[in-house]
C-alpha cells in the first residue's frame, strides 16, 4: 500500500476532489448559438437598458458575449460555436450558402471558449458588415433556404461527442416569426416541410433546439406561425412560451459567475443499523467553500508553466535522500518512530463506514457542535435493495419525533462522531429548495470545545444581566431590523467576484476592471429610516443611559488598551529617534547597510511600514519608500 | 471547563516556558473508586503525555487518598490528614509521571476529599507562595460518596468556605470530576447530597467547577487534556448601526485538535552522532517544463490562474492593486427568523462573541439582545472582517448563548454561512414520488418510530450519552497510548480500542440489549437484499462488510445473518455449476462471475438443462413450482445480461417439450403465472414486441377442454 505522509494527516477539507468513487464523467454541454443576421435584425430596435434604442442584433450578440464570460468561469469545459445565418459571406463545414460560423485562431468551430474568442466577439458589431454581411437568405423565386442551412450546419457542428456524455443544444436568436412569409404556395409549403424535417432530424439525434425570440413592443412574436411546430410545442405550451423565453434571455445575461459542479457522489457508505441490518447511502457535498481555483506557477519571462519538484535533504548531513518512510515524535527525550502503515492503522476504526449509535432530541444539538461543512446523504438501492424504504421510514420518524441520529463515521481520513439530521423536502415555485435526505454534521470532541465563556469569569463576582425593560427594547429593535425572507446564500462572495472580474479584465486586456458590487454591506438607507433610528436610540438609552458617547470614546479599557498604548508609544519613540538620522543622505551614500537592524526598524516603525524580513529586505523597503 | 481552560495568560497561542503552570492531581483511590481507576489512570496519563509534548515545562504533583498508608508533610507537622499519600511532589513533568499514573495503588479506606484538598493547597502554597496566580490548578477526581470528617470546631460549611477563601487569595483554580450514576448506584443519598452541596460551595466562593460524569467514556472526556491559551480573533465593535456599536471580543469556540505534527525521519546521520536531529528538510524547486535542468528563481515566478483553456499570469503587484480590500469591522446586516437558517448551513468551526470583559454596558447590551433573540426566536446575520488586510468578508449567523450561571455572561455563538458560490444546487427525487414498493408500510413506519424513540441516548433524568463536550477523541487517545507503548518497546503493535473507547465507535451493548425487542421488530419489518444486478466492479462494497465481524466482541454481528451474507459466501467459493440444492443462487452467482465471459453462457445453458430436467422428471405440483422459480430466475438473468434470444428460444423449446411429453398441465401452470417472452422493451435485442410476448402463452396454450 502506498501512502503519502501528507495524506494521512491531511484534512479532508477537499474531500470532493480526491475520491475515487465518482459517478461517471461530469457531463459536458455543447451549444451552438445560431444568430439571425438578416437585415430585419439590424433594422428593428427596442429600448435598451439606458433608454437608448438597441438593434435586435445587438441584443442577441451582447447576450451571447455576456454568457460566454460567465461560462468560461462556470463551466469552462463546455464547448460553444457561434453561427450566423442570413449572411452575405459563407463559412461552414458543408459550404452552405448564407451561413457563417464565427471563429478565432487556435480554436475549432465547436470548442471551449477562449479569452480571444470573447475579446474579439465583443467587437463583432464593428466588423460584421465588412467581413460577414447581412443578407436575407429566403427570397421568393429562389430555392435557397438559409434557416434550413443554418440548422444543418449547426447539426454538423454538434456531430462531435456522444449524446450520452454531452448535452447538445442549439440556441436560436431571431426576430422573424414567419421565416417563409415572403414565399407563396407550393414552394412555401415545401420549404416549411423540409425545414421542419431538418429540425426533427436534429432532435432525433438528441439535440435540443431552443428559441430566443426577439420582438418589438408593438408587434409581438407570433410563435404559432412557424416555430411552435419546429420545437414541437403543444397548445398549452405556446401560451406559456413567450413570457418564459423573455425571462430566459434575462437569465443568460445576469448569471452569477459561479463555478458549477456536476452532481456526483462523493462516497458510497453503509449505515449499520443493528443486528447486522445495514443500508446503502450515497454522500454528496452540497456546500463547500469555493476558492478562486488552483494557482499555477509560471515563468514570468516566458509565461510558460513551471513544474514543482520536491527534494528531501537530511538536516544533519545535508545529503539528498529519498522520501522518508518514517515519521517521528520526540517524546521523553527520545525520538519515537512511526511508519505510515502504523499511523493509518491508528486511524483505522475496526468497523468502517457509518455505525448507528442511537437517537437524541434535536435540542441536544447545540449551535457550537460544528466543525466543518456538512455532508448530504441520500439512500440508494443500487447495491442493497431495500435501503431506500428503511431510510424513508427513519427519515419520517426522525422528522416527526424531532430527533436526530448519532452515528460514528469511520472514514479513514477523519473518523468522527456525527449527527444525522433529517431534512424534509422544501419546494418553492422555482423548484426544489431543500432536497429530502439527511445532513451529516461533524461533531466536536471534548478537546475540540473551548470554554471561553468561563475564561474571564472572576472568582466571586456576578456578571450583569439585562433587565426585562432592556430586553423589551432589544426586542423592539430586532423587530424593526427583521428581514422576513432572508435566505442563506443570497449573497455572492465579493472577493471571489472581484477575483473573477480581475481575471477577465487581465485575460481580455480590458482597460478597466468592472466594479463588483459588494452585496454584503449593510443596508444603510434602511438603517437610517426614522423608525429604525428611534428603536436603536431607545435601546441605547435603556442600556447605556446617556453614557454611550463616553464609553465609545474611551476606547475600551484593560489590556487591549494597554497594548495599543504601548504600540503608540513605541511609534512615537521611533519617530523621535528616527529624526536623529539623515536617512536621505545615508541612502544616497549606500550607508544604510552599515546601520544595525534595530536602527533600520526605527525608520520603518516611524513610517508605519512592516518591520519583518532580513536586513536586505529592510534596506530595500526603506529605499522603496523613499522612492530611490 | 478543563484544567486547560483555566489558563490566564492572554494574548498568544504560544506555550512557552514562561507560562508554565502548576497542577496537582488529587485522586480518590478508595475502594468505591476501584472500578473506574483504569479510566482515571488513562485520563491522567493522557494529560501528562500531552504536557510532555506541548508543555514540557509545566509542573505536576500527584496526591492520592483513600490509601491504607499516610504520607504527607501536614501529617508530620500538625498531625491528622490520614490516608493521604503524596505520590509525587510538584515538579516538572517527565516520563516517570506517566509511569506512576499508569499503576495507581488501590486504596483500602474511604477517602476524605477535603483532607486531600488541604494537603494539595499546602503543597501549592509551599511551592509557589503567592506567585503564579491563575496558573495554579487543582484537579480532584472522586466519587464523593463517602462522608468527610467533621471539623474540630464550626461546621463543614465553614471549613469549606475557609479553604475556598484561601484558594481565591492564592489564585488557585479547582476542577472537580465527580463520578456518579451507573458507576456508583448504591451510594447513600444523604451523604451524596451533603458532598454535592459542599462542592457547590466551592464554585460559589472561588474559581472552582464541578462536573458529574455517569460513565467511563464521559470520564475520559471530562478533563481537557490539552492546554491552549485562547486568543481573540477580533476585538472591536459589533456594529448594529453606525449609531450603536457594542464592544465585543471574538474567540474560537470549537477548533479541531489535530495529531501532533510528526517530523520526517532521516537515518543518514551516523549512529555515533549524539546530537543528530534526524530531521528532514523539504526543498521545493520550480523548473521549466521544456528544460528540466533549469531552475527558475523565486523572483522570476509568477502566479497564474486558469481562464478557459489558457492560464492568465497575475503578478502580486497587480493582485494587490485589484484585490478586494474590505475594512475591518463586524456589522449587523439584519435579524431574521431562526427557522430561515437551517442547521446544515453552518460550514466551519464555531466562534464565540463575548462582550468586552468588565465592560458592564456592553455586557448588558449583549445580554439584552441575546435574551430578546431567544424570546422572539430570531438570529442575527453579520458581516465580519476580523483583521485589516483580510482578503475576504465572512458572513455568519449569531445565535444566543444564554448563561444560567450568574458568574458567566451571556454571549453569542457565531457560525459561518456559505455564499451563493458555495452552494451546489443538486436536485434529488422527492420521496413521495417513489413507487409504493419503496415506501414504508404503516407497520414498518411504526417499527421505525419505535426505534427512533427507544434507542435513546438522552433519556430524561439521566446523563446524555456521547455529549460532544464529554466525549474524548478515540483516535487521539489511541495515538497517545501507542506513543507511550512505543517509548518502551519500539516495535509495539498498534493497540486496539479498549472497551471504554468502543462506546464511541460502536453501539452501547447495554442500550441495545435494553431495546432488544424494538431492534428485533425493526429488523424483521424490513428486508434488504443484495442487488442481483451488481457487477463485479461494485462488489467491493459488500465485501468490506465481513471485516466488521472479525472484530472481537463486536456487537450482534453474528446474529440474524442476512441474505447478503449467504450470497457473499457463495461468491467467494466461486460457483462453477448449478447444483440441486440451491439452483437459483448458483445460477446468479455464475451469472455474476466476471473472471471469464463464458460463465454467462454456461450458466444459461446449465439452467436450461436443470429446468428441462425438473420438468421431465415431474412427479407433482411441487416440482412445477421449483421449475417456475428457476425459469423466473433465468428470465431475469437473461434480461440483465441482455440475452433475450436465449430465453425466448428456450421458452419455445420448453413449449415443444411440454407438448411432446404431454405436460400440458405444466404449460397451463406457466400461463397462470404470467411467464412471457422477453420483449423489445425489456431487452433491446429482442425481436418480440410487447404484444407478441404477452400473446405467446395464450396462443400456444393447449386447450384441454
Amino acid at each position: 500500500m502506498e501512502l503519502d505522509p501528507d495524506d494521512i494527516f491531511k484534512d479532508e477539507e477537499d474531500d470532493s476532489d480526491s475520491e475515487f468513487y465518482q459517478e461517471r464523467e461530469s457531463s459536458k454541454e455543447f451549444v451552438v448559438y445560431l444568430v439571425d443576421a438578416s437585415p430585419k435584425m439590424f433594422n428593428t430596435t427596442c429600448p435598451g437598458e439606458d433608454q437608448k434604442n438597441e438593434t435586435h442584433f445587438h441584443i442577441a450578440v451582447s447576450c451571447i458575449a455576456q454568457s460566454l464570460k460567465t461560462q468560461i468561469i462556470n463551466r469552462s469545459s463546455d464547448e460553444v460555436a457561434i453561427c450566423f445565418f442570413n449572411t452575405r459571406e459563407k463559412r461552414n463545414l458543408q459550404d452552405l450558402n448564407g451561413v457563417f460560423v464565427y471563429n478565432v485562431a487556435e480554436r475549432e468551430y465547436l470548442d471551449r471558449p477562449t479569452a480571444r474568442l470573447i475579446k474579439d466577439f465583443d467587437c463583432i458589431e464593428e466588423s460584421f458588415m465588412k467581413d460577414i454581411g447581412s443578407q436575407c437568405g429566403i427570397v421568393s423565386g429562389s430555392r435557397e433556404n438559409s434557416l434550413y442551412n443554418a440548422l444543418w450546419a449547426a447539426q454538423a457542428l454538434l456531430r462531435k461527442g456522444s449524446s450520452r456524455t454531452a448535452d447538445k443544444r442549439i440556441l436560436l436568436f431571431t426576430n422573424e416569426d414567419d421565416p417563409f412569409g415572403s414565399m407563396k404556395g407550393a414552394a412555401k409549403a415545401d420549404m416549411k416541410k423540409t425545414t421542419l424535417q431538418r429540425a426533427k432530424d436534429a432532435q432525433d439525434l438528441g439535440i435540443s433546439i431552443e428559441l430566443l425570440p426577439l420582438s418589438q413592443l408593438d408587434e409581438g412574436f407570433n410563435v404559432s406561425l412557424f416555430y411552435a411546430e419546429l420545437m414541437g410545442l403543444e397548445d398549452d405550451d405556446v401560451a406559456q412560451f413567450m413570457p418564459s423565453s423573455g425571462q430566459k434571455l434575462e437569465d443568460m445575461k445576469d448569471q452569477l459567475r459561479k463555478k458549477i459542479f456536476a452532481k456526483r457522489i462523493v462516497k458510497r457508505i453503509t449505515l449499520f443499523i443493528a443486528n447486522g441490518l445495514s443500508i446503502e447511502l450515497n454522500t454528496y457535498a452540497l456546500m463547500r467553500p469555493t476558492t478562486p481555483g488552483a494557482i499555477m506557477w509560471l515563468d514570468s519571462v516566458t509565461n510558460r508553466p513551471l513544474k514543482t519538484e520536491r527534494s528531501f535533504i537530511c538536516a544533519d548531513t545535508g545529503a539528498l535522500m529519498h522520501e522518508p518512510t518514517k515519521l517521528f515524535q520526540s517524546y521523553k527525550n527520545e525520538n519515537i518512530m512511526f511508519s505510515m502503515e502504523e499511523l493509518s492503522e491508528v486511524k483505522r476504526v475496526p468497523i468502517g463506514h457509518l455505525r448507528l449509535l442511537g437517537f437524541k432530541p434535536l435540542s441536544c444539538l447545540k449551535d457550537y457542535h460544528n466543525l466543518r461543512p456538512s455532508t448530504f446523504v441520500f439512500p440508494s438501492d443500487k447495491e442493497v435493495v431495500g435501503s431506500t424504504c428503511i431510510f424513508i421510514a427513519l427519515h419520517r420518524s426522525m422528522l416527526r419525533l424531532q430527533r436526530f441520529a448519532v452515528a460514528f463515521c469511520g472514514t479513514s481520513s477523519h473518523p468522527r462522531l456525527v449527527a444525522l439530521i433529517a431534512q424534509d423536502e422544501i419546494v418553492s415555485a422555482g423548484g426544489q429548495v431543500e432536497p429530502p435526505g439527511m445532513h451529516m454534521i461533524y461533531l466536536p470532541y471534548s478537546d475540540d470545545v473551548r470554554h471561553i465563556e468561563e475564561f474571564h469569569s472572576e472568582s466571586n463576582v456576578s456578571v450583569p444581566r439585562a433587565t426585562d425593560g432592556q430586553i423589551k427594547k432589544a426586542a423592539d429593535l430586532i423587530n424593526r431590523i427583521d428581514l422576513k425572507d432572508f435566505s442563506v446564500c443570497q449573497f455572492a462572495n465579493p472577493a471571489l467576484q472581484r477575483h473573477y472580474a480581475t481575471l477577465q479584465a487581465l485575460a481580455l486586456e480590458e482597460d478597466e476592471i468592472p466594479d463588483c458590487k459588494d452585496e454584503t454591506l449593510p443596508d444603510e438607507e434602511g438603517m437610517a429610516r426614522p423608525r429604525v433610528v428611534k428603536a436603536i436610540e431607545e435601546f441605547k438609552l435603556s442600556v447605556y443611559g446617556d453614557k454611550y458617547d463616553e464609553e465609545s470614546s474611551s476606547m475600551g479599557n484593560g489590556k487591549a488598551n494597554e497594548a495599543s498604548r504601548k504600540r503608540k508609544a513605541a511609534a512615537e519613540n521611533a519617530a523621535n529617534e528616527s529624526a536623529n538620522y539623515d536617512w536621505a543622505d545615508l541612502a544616497d551614500n549606500g550607508q544604510l547597510k552599515d546601520l544595525t537592524v534595530p536602527e533600520l526598524k526605527l525608520y520603518l516603525t516611524a513610517n508605519n511600514l512592516p518591520v519583518s524580513g532580513k536586513k536586505e529586505a529592510l534596506v530595500s523597503r526603506i529605499l522603496t519608500h523613499m522612492g530611490k | 471547563m478543563g484544567v486547560g481552560g483555566f489558563v490566564a495568560a492572554r494574548g498568544s497561542d504560544s506555550e512557552s516556558s514562561n507560562q508554565q503552570e502548576g497542577l496537582i492531581l488529587l485522586l480518590d483511590v478508595g475502594p468505591s473508586m476501584h472500578n473506574v481507576l483504569p479510566e482515571v489512570e488513562k485520563l491522567c496519563s493522557m494529560l501528562i503525555q500531552k504536557k510532555l509534548i506541548y508543555r514540557k515545562f509545566d509542573e505536576v504533583g500527584i496526591v492520592i487518598f483513600g490509601t491504607e498508608d499516610t504520607d504527607n508533610e501536614l501529617t508530620m507537622e500538625v498531625g491528622g490528614y490520614e490516608h493521604v499519600v503524596v505520590l509525587r511532589n510538584i515538579k516538572v513533568v517527565d516520563g516517570d509521571t506517566v509511569e506512576s499514573l499508569q499503576k495507581l495503588p488501590r486504596g483500602t479506606v474511604s477517602g476524605d476529599y477535603l483532607d486531600a484538598i488541604v494537603v494539595g493547597m499546602d503543597m501549592m502554597i509551599k511551592k509557589y507562595q503567592s506567585t503564579n496566580k491563575g496558573k495554579k490548578h487543582i484537579c480532584l477526581i472522586t466519587d464523593a460518596r463517602n462522608p468527610i470528617k467533621g471539623p474540630y470546631e464550626g461546621t463543614k460549611e465553614d471549613q469549606v468556605i475557609t479553604i475556598a477563601v484561601q484558594m481565591a487569595a492564592h489564585g488557585v483554580r479547582m476542577k472537580t470530576i465527580v463520578v456518579r450514576g451507573r458507576l456508583s448506584e448504591d451510594a447513600d443519598r444523604r451523604i451524596v447530597d451533603e458532598n454535592d452541596r459542599l462542592l457547590h460551595l466551592f464554585s460559589e466562593k472561588t474559581s472552582a467547577k464541578t462536573v458529574y460524569v455517569e460513565n467511563s467514556t464521559s470520564l475520559l472526556g471530562a478533563l481537557k487534556t490539552r492546554n491552549i491559551s485562547p486568543v481573540t480573533i477580533f476585538r472591536g465593535d459589533l456594529e448594529i448601526s453606525p449609531k450603536l456599536k457594542i464592544k465585543v471580543w471574538v474567540y474560537k469556540k470549537t477548533s479541531e485538535e489535530k495529531f501532533p505534527s510528526l517530523k520526517k525521519y532521516s537515518d543518514k546521520a551516523p549512529p555515533t552522532d549524539k546530537y543528530a536531529t534526524h530531521e528532514v528538510k523539504v526543498d521545493y524547486e520550480y523548473k521549466s517544463v521544456e528544460d528540466p535542468g533549469k531552475v527558475v528563481p523565486p523572483h522570476q515566478r509568477i502566479k497564474g490562474y486558469r481562464y478557459g483553456p489558457q492560464v492568465v499570469p497575475i503578478s502580486s503587484v497587480e493582485w494587490d492593486a485589484f484585490k478586494f480590500k474590505p475594512e475591518k469591522g463586524v456589522k449587523l446586516l439584519c435579524f431574521t427568523d431562526a427557522s430561515n437558517i437551517l442547521r446544515h448551513y453552518y460550514i466551519k468551526d464555531v466562534n464565540i462573541f463575548i462582550a468586552e470583559p468588565s465592560n458592564v454596558r456592553a455586557t448588558i447590551a449583549v445580554s439584552a439582545l441575546g435574551r430578546a433573540m431567544k424570546e422572539l426566536n430570531k438570529v442575527a446575520i453579520v458581516r465580519c472582517v476580523w483583521r485589516q488586510g483580510q482578503g475576504n468578508v465572512v458572513l455568519g449567523v449569531l445565535t444566543p448563548n444564554l448563561s444560567e450561571n450568574d458568574k458567566i455572561p451571556d454571549s453569542f455563538f457565531f457560525n459561518v454561512l456559505p455564499f451563493a458560490e458555495d452552494v451546489r444546487e443538486f436536485q434529488f427525487p422527492s420521496f413521495s414520488s417513489y413507487p409504493a414498493s419503496l415506501q414504508p408500510s404503516e407497520q414498518q413506519q411504526k417499527a421505525a418510530d419505535n426505534l427512533v424513540m427507544m434507542l435513546d441516548l438522552a433519556p430524561p433524568g439521566k446523563e446524555e450519552a456521547l455529549l460532544p463536550d464529554f466525549t474524548p477523541n478515540p483516535i487521539l487517545e489511541r495515538f497517545y497510548h501507542y506513543l507511550e507503548l512505543k517509548s518502551k518497546q519500539p516495535d509495539a503493535a498498534v493497540p486496539s480500542l479498549d472497551r471504554t473507547l468502543k462506546r464511541i465507535t460502536e453501539p452501547d451493548p447495554q442500550l441495545f440489549s435494553e431495546s432488544k425487542s424494538v431492534i428485533e421488530s425493526f429488523c424483521q419489518s424490513f428486508e434488504v437484499k443484495k442487488n442481483p444486478k451488481l457487477k463485479k466492479s461494485t462488489r467491493r462494497f459488500l465485501r468490506e462488510k465481513p471485516s466488521g465481524s472479525d472484530d472481537e466482541g463486536g456487537y450482534g454481528d453474528a446474529s440474524n445473518a442476512l441474505a447478503i451474507k449467504s450470497d457473499e459466501i457463495k461468491l467467494l467459493v466461486k460457483v462453477d455449476k448449478i447444483g440441486d440444492s440451491t439452483p437459483i443462487q448458483d445460477f446468479e452467482a455464475m451469472m455474476s462471475r466476471r473472471d471469464s465471459p463464458d460463465w454467462v453462457a454456461k450458466a444459461i445453458k446449465d439452467m436450461e438443462n436443470k429446468i428441462c430436467n425438473i420438468v421431465e422428471n415431474c412427479r407433482g405440483g411441487d416440482n412445477f413450482h421449483k421449475a417456475l422459480e428457476c425459469l423466473v430466475a433465468l428470465r431475469k438473468g437473461c434480461i440483465l445480461e441482455q440475452e433475450p434470444k436465449q430465453f425466448n428460444e428456450f421458452l419455445h423449446h420448453l413449449f415443444r417439450l411440454s407438448q411432446e411429453k404431454n405436460l400440458g398441465s405444466f404449460w397451463e401452470f406457466l400461463a397462470s403465472k404470467d411467464i412471457t417472452l422477453i420483449s423489445k422493451s425489456e431487452a433491446i435485442d429482442s425481436e418480440v414486441t410487447d404484444d407478441e410476448a404477452r400473446k405467446f402463452l395464450v396462443k400456444r396454450e393447449p386447450k384441454l377442454e
